[in-house]
């Protein structure tokens, strides 16, 4: 999938993640804008799909899409009570929070343009899926193994966090 | 290649945005999921264009997912417990620990 049309694909994109990630950052009502963070992570698993990343793709759509979001709805289920859909959910420093993304914005532009890349034209493994499950297995056995140690902490974490006084 | 790399700044100018902007906590947090993913695009780009021959990018954008499931989990369950004692999750409210 490359030239032309890959080209059109990853302008469609492009589009859709920026439109819909301005939204999840200035929409007053915030499970308006959890939807539109559902349709920015899909956006980018098709990024991740022109990148020749499926395994990534697959998952960003089962852990951010399927799993994340979910997350994010129920909490914000869960105190919304109190949420008036007329109240301000931005705070003062609007003007100052848009001058300081300009400025990183035009900082790490210009940094892309002005930099010397060492490309290479070597393509991709093709059985990338693979080759990330042996090097999983392999090189990275032990980042393996402390990541899942991080979930369970994570997990026992919220249980212990999230219980009620006493229970 | 470029193009992705500024995708990627745009996405985490726009989530700089939301965190210095929203007052909810929970928006706070969906404005950090979006920097996590401008920084996985950069991660998979520089995979594809400038080390294709190992997939380091893409492990390494594996545990950012994985990284970012785990503080979703943990924030959102500070935020449950921030609402059951305050009645509200504005952060400019949460300041006790200020001085």
């Amino acid at each position: 999938m490359e030239g032309e049309t890959s080209q059109v694909i990853f302008y469609l994109l492009s589009f859709v993640i920026i439109v819909s990630a301005i939204y999840v950052v200035t929409l007053r009502n915030i499970f308006h804008s959890a939807l539109f963070l559902i349709l920015t992570l899909f956006g980018v698993a098709g990024i991740y799909i022109l990148l020749h990343a499926e395994f990534l793709a697959a998952v960003q759509v089962l852990i951010y899409v399927g799993a994340i979001s979910v997350l994010i709805i129920f909490a914000i289920m869960l105190t919304s009570q109190l949420a008036n859909k007329e109240i301000k959910q931005s705070n003062e420093q609007v003007t100052v929070a848009i001058f300081v993304c300009a400025g990183f914005l035009m900082a790490s532009l210009g940094s892309l343009a002005n930099t010397v890349w060492k490309l290479t034209e070597n393509p991709l493994p093709e059985d990338n899926t693979l080759t990330i499950g042996r090097l999983l297995m392999n090189e990275f056995v032990l980042p393996f193994e402390v990541v899942s140690v991080v979930l369970l902490a994570a997990l026992i974490g919220a249980v212990v966090l999230a219980r009620k006084e006493g229970a | 290649m470029l193009q992705y790399l500024a995708l990627a700044a745009i996405l985490f100018a726009i989530g700089i945005f939301g965190v210095l902007t929203r007052r909810n906590a929970v928006g706070i947090l969906m404005s950090l999921e979006l920097m996590f993913n401008a920084v996985n695009i950069n991660l998979v780009t520089f995979n594809k264009y400038i080390n294709p021959d190992n997939l380091t990018g893409q492990i390494f954008a594996i545990f950012v997912v994985v990284v970012a499931a785990a503080e979703a989990v943990v924030g959102l369950a500070i935020v449950l417990l921030l609402y059951r004692n305050w009645r509200g999750i504005d952060v400019d409210r949460i300041n006790i620990m200020k001085w």
